[in-house]
This record gives structure tokens, sequence and C-alpha cells, in this order.
């Protein structure tokens, strides 16, 4: 194998407001049945990529259930595995991930005990099916010191959050702008890197001993010019989770056929810790329209333009619209919810009345409940 | 040293040539149950439910659909360094090579598993039924009364009596005599074919009556052991327990499943049910679809209506079709405006646009009237159907059909049609 992988997983973002009270944002459950950081993980092991770490920090309990187990992603080998990494209190050490390149940096030992000669970088929180592959030969082909894998987005996508890029017609990146306040490119960094595993190891060192600690303003920004950064161009889906925004369009994204058949029914299959909930099941006086139902749910009610996540019970006669119910919710009788992020675990009691009226309103209920049957 | 107080020895070489069309190219606790089971995921998950961690599988008959769904035993927690799952066919021997010729005859032949995992305990099951049972608590009646062999029964209602093997006790359900199929049976304790052996009692019945023909555990064994003197008793279990050895019953089973609160209750936290589908993906609804009492696998795309109905696994059923009282097993794919009454759709069978089936009079079929009956209309796995096909009731429909096989495209009540090959 010829690449080692790093998923940095250590984020948390306030502009997912109230959803990330409760976890990182790579353990956000999304499209009914997965978690953000499956497609990452997903990808590392369709590309093959046998020796992976996760680098976590904000809430990294809320990960480590998803992740207690590797062999649902087929790591756990002896060739390999899956490493969970927080900050360590050592001699040497005693803060936290104080930015990206930092987390790196905190965990050389995991560069430099690998033999592999490359090392693939990618985000916990983007929705995606990449074969990582394909860039590592971009890479050797362009002769390039790191590779930064990139999209072109449509006139109206709003990149100002994003790293902005350029490149010349060899795909080299001329101009790197991280959240531009002057929008001049409307192509974006993805946060997927292809590098040197010996180079990233000497410009981890390097940023760390100029107290450096930020992977893009420090080493891709910092050494534009002084080394070959090259832009790959991802043609297909892509979606980073970023804000409650972000988060509400990429799963309604999945109530489209080529979405989901793209993610769903293609090869390759994106996997995730295995549940074990029986059937969604469908009572008397039900209407489900346009709406995706995972496994566990019990359904009584109407649901319309909507995703159930996995085990979440609807009362009789609840209406359900343009809404995301994570899961375990229990929504009791008569309810009516719309424009609405249900928050897992919830129990929303019967007759609850959420209108949608202006946005995307999060739900943080927590009513006693009996029984779930 | 290897020790396990005990191990499971799961039967699953039979054909159930009663499931018909559905057996044909897999054996019987293979078949898909429920969405998205199989129905030896009952007994398996069973055995993890209750801390039986070393689980033989017996298989013999059409066994690639069985092997493949229990791999390295991973959906069950039995990928394990010692003990797990092992799937254990028929071998070659230096002399006198043979099938398995019954039920102690197979687990005879593997003596050697057995022995390697010094057991106290050997756990018998037959992968033919749907219950959840605590084998556990069996084994701790078992040691309570100093057994030898204790024999799981269910009381049944006593006209039914006749149909089972068995079992007369004393008031401490100590096993004084037993009768197989009985014309005037004298208890209504039906043996659920589960038995729990001492290791060294099992060893020893077993290896005197190896020459016996077809050694089989109701026949041989346990009244080899009751003659013996050895103490039996009868475990009594009073949960669901469902034989879905023939269609009728497979489907009722399977029914039973989408009532508002199932006898039979798959959603209890305490008592998982594991199968081998774990990556499913949620299952679509169309804009113009509807589901009422209906369960519906993972990964499923339905854009048509389904009523009263047990939906696998990444299936897809067109616009406009209407489906009723029916099983539609994993992968298959239903065209547009079709209707389907009391249809039984094995695996990854392909139906075309406009098709009808189960509309007609009830006539018996004609080729296995005993098999396809009360209406129903089977179409076997893999089969392929083409547009505008209509069917009556109690017919069975297999392998790749063209438009010149269906005369007229309509396919009356009580006839077969199989098409061999691909």
């Amino acid at each position: 194998m010829r690449a080692i992988g790093i998923i940095l997983a250590g984020g948390n973002s306030n502009r997912m407001r109230e959803l990330s009270q409760r976890r990182a944002v790579a353990a956000l459950p999304v499209a009914g049945s997965f978690f953000s950081i499956d497609f990452a993980l997903s990808n590392m092991e369709c590309s093959r990529i046998q020796k992976v770490a996760v680098l976590t920090q904000y809430n990294s309990r809320s990960l480590n259930d998803h992740l207690s187990s590797s062999k649902w992603w087929n790591f756990g080998r002896k060739q390999g595995g899956l490493y969970q990494y927080t900050p360590s209190y050592t001699n040497e050490n005693n803060s936290w991930y104080r930015g990206t390149a930092d987390a790196m940096a905190q965990n050389l030992s995991f560069l430099k005990e690998a033999h592999e000669p490359y090392v693939v970088i990618a985000s916990g929180d983007c929705v995606y099916k990449m074969d990582y592959n394909k860039v590592l030969e971009y890479h050797i082909d362009k002769g390039a010191d790191i590779t930064v894998v990139c999209k072109d987005m449509p006139e109206d996508f709003n990149v100002e959050r994003y790293g902005t890029i350029e490149t010349d017609e060899d795909g080299r990146i001329t101009e790197f702008v991280e959240k531009p306040l002057v929008v001049k490119y409307n192509t974006i960094s993805c946060g997927i890197y292809v590098v040197r595993r010996r180079l990233l190891i000497e410009l981890l060192e390097q940023a760390a001993s100029e107290g450096r600690y930020d992977f893009v303003q420090d080493i891709l920004i910092r050494y534009k010019d002084m080394k070959r950064i090259y832009g790959y161009k991802l043609e297909t889906y892509w979606s980073n989770i970023a804000s409650v925004e972000d988060y509400f369009r990429t799963n309604m994204d999945f109530l489209k056929p080529e979405v989901r058949n793209y993610f769903f029914h293609e090869f390759p299959e994106v996997h995730t810790k295995a549940s074990d909930q029986p059937p969604a099941k469908f009572n008397v006086g039900v209407s489900m329209k346009n709406s995706l139902v995972a496994s566990g749910c019990i359904v009584n009610g109407s649901v319309e333009n909507s995703i159930l996540f996995k085990h979440v019970y609807v009362g009789n006669n609840t209406i359900i619209r343009n809404s995301i119910i994570m899961n375990d919710a229990y929504i009791g009788d008569n309810a009516y919810i719309e424009n609405a992020i249900v928050e897992s675990g919830d129990t929303i009691q019967a007759n609850a009345y959420y209108p949608g009226d202006d946005g995307i309103r999060i739900i943080l209920e927590k009513s006693e409940r009996y029984n779930m049957q | 040293m290897i020790k396990k107080e005990m191990i499971a020895m799961l039967l699953a070489g039979g054909q159930g040539s009663r499931l018909g069309i559905l057996t044909s190219k897999m054996a019987k606790p293979a078949v898909s149950f429920g969405g998205k089971y199989r129905i030896i995921d009952f007994p398996l998950s069973n055995c993890v439910n209750s801390g039986v961690d070393t689980v033989g599988v017996l298989t013999q008959y059409m066994p690639l659909r069985l092997n493949t769904h229990i791999g390295i035993g991973i959906p069950w927690d039995l990928d394990k360094n010692v003990g797990g799952v092992t799937v254990l066919p028929p071998y070659e021997k230096m002399e006198g090579t043979e099938w398995y010729t019954g039920t102690a005859n197979a687990i005879y032949q593997n003596m050697a598993f057995m022995e390697q995992y010094n057991p106290d305990y050997v756990l018998i099951l037959s992968g033919d039924h749907i219950y959840k049972m605590d084998y556990e608590a069996m084994l701790d009646f078992h040691k309570e009364n100093g057994a030898e062999c204790t024999i799981a029964v269910m009381p049944v209602p006593m006209e039914e009596a006749k149909r089972f093997g068995i079992m007369i006790t004393d008031e401490n359900r100590k096993i004084t005599d037993f009768e197989e199929k009985p014309e005037h049976p004298r208890s209504n304790l039906a043996s659920m074919g589960i038995y729990i052996f001492n290791w060294k009692t099992l060893k020893e019945a077993l290896i005197v009556n190896a020459k016996q023909p077809s050694l089989d555990f109701g026949k041989h064994i346990i009244p080899y052991c009751h003659n013996q003197g050895a103490p039996l008793y009868a475990y009594e279990f009073n949960g669901y327990w469902k034989d879905v050895g023939t269609l009728t019953s497979y489907w009722e089973a399977n029914m039973e499943l989408i009532d508002i609160v199932p006898e039979f209750n798959l959603y209890e936290e305490y008592w998982k049910i594991y199968t081998n589908m774990s990556a499913l993906p949620p299952e679509y609804f169309g804009p113009e679809s509807d589901a009422e009492r209906t369960i519906v696998g993972g990964g499923s795309e339905i854009y048509g209506k389904v009523y009263n109905s047990v939906i696998g696994c990444n299936c897809t059923i067109g616009e406009g079709t209407v489906i009723r009282d029916s099983i539609i097993m994993n992968g298959s794919v239903i065209g547009k405006n079709c209707r389907m009454e009391k249809v039984i759709m094995a695996e990854d069978a392909v139906v075309g646009d406009g098709c009808a089936f189960g509309e007609g009079e009830e006539v018996p079929n004609e080729t296995d009237p005993s098999i396809y009956r009360e209406g129903l209309v089977v179409i076997g796995d893999h089969a392929v159907i083409p547009n505008g096909i209509s069917t009556g009731k109690n017919v069975l429909i297999a392998g790749n059909i063209s438009a010149e096989d269906v005369p007229g495209g309509r396919l009356e009540s009580g006839k077969t049609l199989v098409k061999e090959g691909d």
C-alpha cells in the first residue's frame, strides 16, 4: 500500500448551533443511516488505505461509540488499523490541538513509524465518495509536493467560508485565499490533501518550531510559491457540513434519485456501524410522500419531504413536513413539525406544534418517555 | 486449555421441500424472513443472546447462500479467536464416506469438532423456526434437575398433538415416556427439536448407535438415553415459536409481523435479532406512494402503494403499482402499474410493467397442489417476467420468462410455469 490516512475530525463549529452541543461534526448522523465520518472512512477503505488515524478533540467521546469497533470499515488488521488520537498529555506536550497542523504534529510518531511513502489527509465532515488513488496518481504525474482536492462551485454558491483557489493551466495552485472577503474564484478546497510522508513530517516540524499551527495558513498558503502545490478537480458530489443550513441541505439532497443512487446503490458502498434495527414499520393511517425512512422506525402519521433517521417513532395523526428527525426521537400523537431538525433522542409530546415560519429551527426537547413500543 | 461450558450444533442441512421453489436453490435456513432476515438468524441470534459463543452449523443441501450469509460470523459477534461460528459440511473420509444421513448422524460425524472445545453440554438446534429463546435459562433448568438430556417442549392444542413428537412427564417435568405422532396423544407437550445433552451422555449414545442407518435424535438417541435410564427432562417454553415449514405457514408468519404490536416483536431492544445486512441505507418513498400495515427493509425505493405486506431490502416498486398481502424479498424489482395480491416474490426477481398476479378463480395447482395453495402466487428467485403478464391464483412462475411462454399474456389459476436454465 502506498499511503496512510489521516482524518481530521476534531472540529466544532458554532454555525452548527445546538447540534454541536452533543457531538463533534464528524459524529453527526447524515442521510438517515450514516455518520458524517463514514464517508471519509469508507473512502479510505475502498482506496485500500489500511492505516488510518482519526484526530479528534472537541467532544471526542461522541465519536468513540461509533468507532468502538473498526471492523465495519474492514480496519483492525495486522497490516494496519484505525487509530483514534485525542491530545495526549506528556512530558513534551501539555496543550490541546491548537490547529490542524498542530494536531498532526502532536502525532508525528504515527507518521514516522509508517513505511508508506504518501499520506492522504481528509476531513471527517464531508459527504462524498472518492478513490484517493486517483489523486495520488495525479500527484505523482504532476510531480507535486502537495495536491489539494478542489471543486468548482456554482456561481450562486457562497464560498466565503471556504478556502478559494486559482490554478494555472497545468493545475498548479497560484492563489489560495482562505475565507475570502472579496470573492475572486469559485473553486474551493475540499479539505482533502495528498502529500509525501517525509515532506509532511518536515513541514510539520518546521511549523511547530515556529509556533505555527494551521495546515492551510501555515503550510499551504505559506509554502504556495516555494512548493509545487497542485489542485485536483473533483467532479462528483461533495458537500461539507459546516452549518445548520448545509446540514439540512445535504440531507435533503438525498431525496433526489441521482444522489441516492450514487451513494446508496452504486459501487463502492458507504459503510457504517451496524445497528441491527429491524425493518421500518408503517401502521394504519400512514401517509408517506417523498421521504426517506431508516431502519427501526415505526410510523403512524404523515411524513412529507422529510428524513426519518434510525429508530424514530411517529405518533398517530402527527404531521411532519420538510424536516429531519434524528435518531431515536419519539414524536407523540397529533404533533405538527415543519422545517425543523429534531435532535436525536428527543421526546416530542403529543399535540406539540412547531410551524415552520422562519427558517430551519432546531428542536431540543427532553420530555419524559415511558416506552418506545 | 480450551474449554467451553456449552457449545451449540445447528442443523441446517435440510432442504425444506414443502417451501417449494423457495428452497430450490438454497437450504431452508437461508430463506429470507421478515424483510431483512433469514431463518437461521433466529437460532444464531438466540445463541449469542444466551451467551453461547461457539456454534457449529451443519450444512448439506445447497449451502452457498448459507455460507455467504454466515461468513465468519461478524453480524452475530461470532468472529472469535476461540469458538465462534464454524460451518461443517459433510466430508470425505479414509473409509465409509457418507452424507449426513440423519440429524444425529450429522452430529456424530462432527465428534472431533465438539471434542476440541471440551464442553460440558451440547445444545442441538435446528434452523427451521422463528422464535426467541434463552438457552441459558434452559441450561439452568437442565443443571437444577441433574438431567442428562433436556428437551424443549411447547404446549400445543390437544387436537394438533398428533402431528408432533409428544413428551409425557411427571409433575417435576421428568420425562416418563414419549411417542412420535401418536394417534391418541397422552400429553400436549410437543418436542421443539431443541436438546441440551451432557456431553458425556451424548458422546456415548452417538458412539453406541453409530451403525444405525439414518441416525436420528427423536427416533434413536432419545429412546436410547431413556432406555439406559438417563434422567430426561422437558423444559416448557411458552413464547412465540413458529414453524415456517410450509409456504402457507411461512406466509402467515411474515404477515403476523405487521400487526401493530405483533406477538413476535422484532422491535424489542433487549433481545435483538442480528443479520448480515449491516450497511443498509434508508428506504425512499416517492411522491405518489403509500404504505399501510407494512414493513419495509432498507434501501428500497417505493413509488407505488403497499398494503399488508413485507418488503425486503433494496427492492424497487414502480409508480402506480399496488401490492397487497404479499412478501417481496430482497433485491426484487417490480415495474409500474402492476397489481399483486398474495404473492411471494423470491429474491432478485424482476417483474415488468402492467402485470397482475393473483386474480382469478380458486383452482388447485396442477403440479404441487399441497404446496402452492390458499391462493398464493409464488415467483421464483431471479425470475424475469415481461410486461403485461397476468396470472390467477395458486400459480408458480419461475425462470426467465418471455412473452411467447405465456400465450395471451395470461396464466390461469393453478398453472405452473417454470423455465429451466438461466
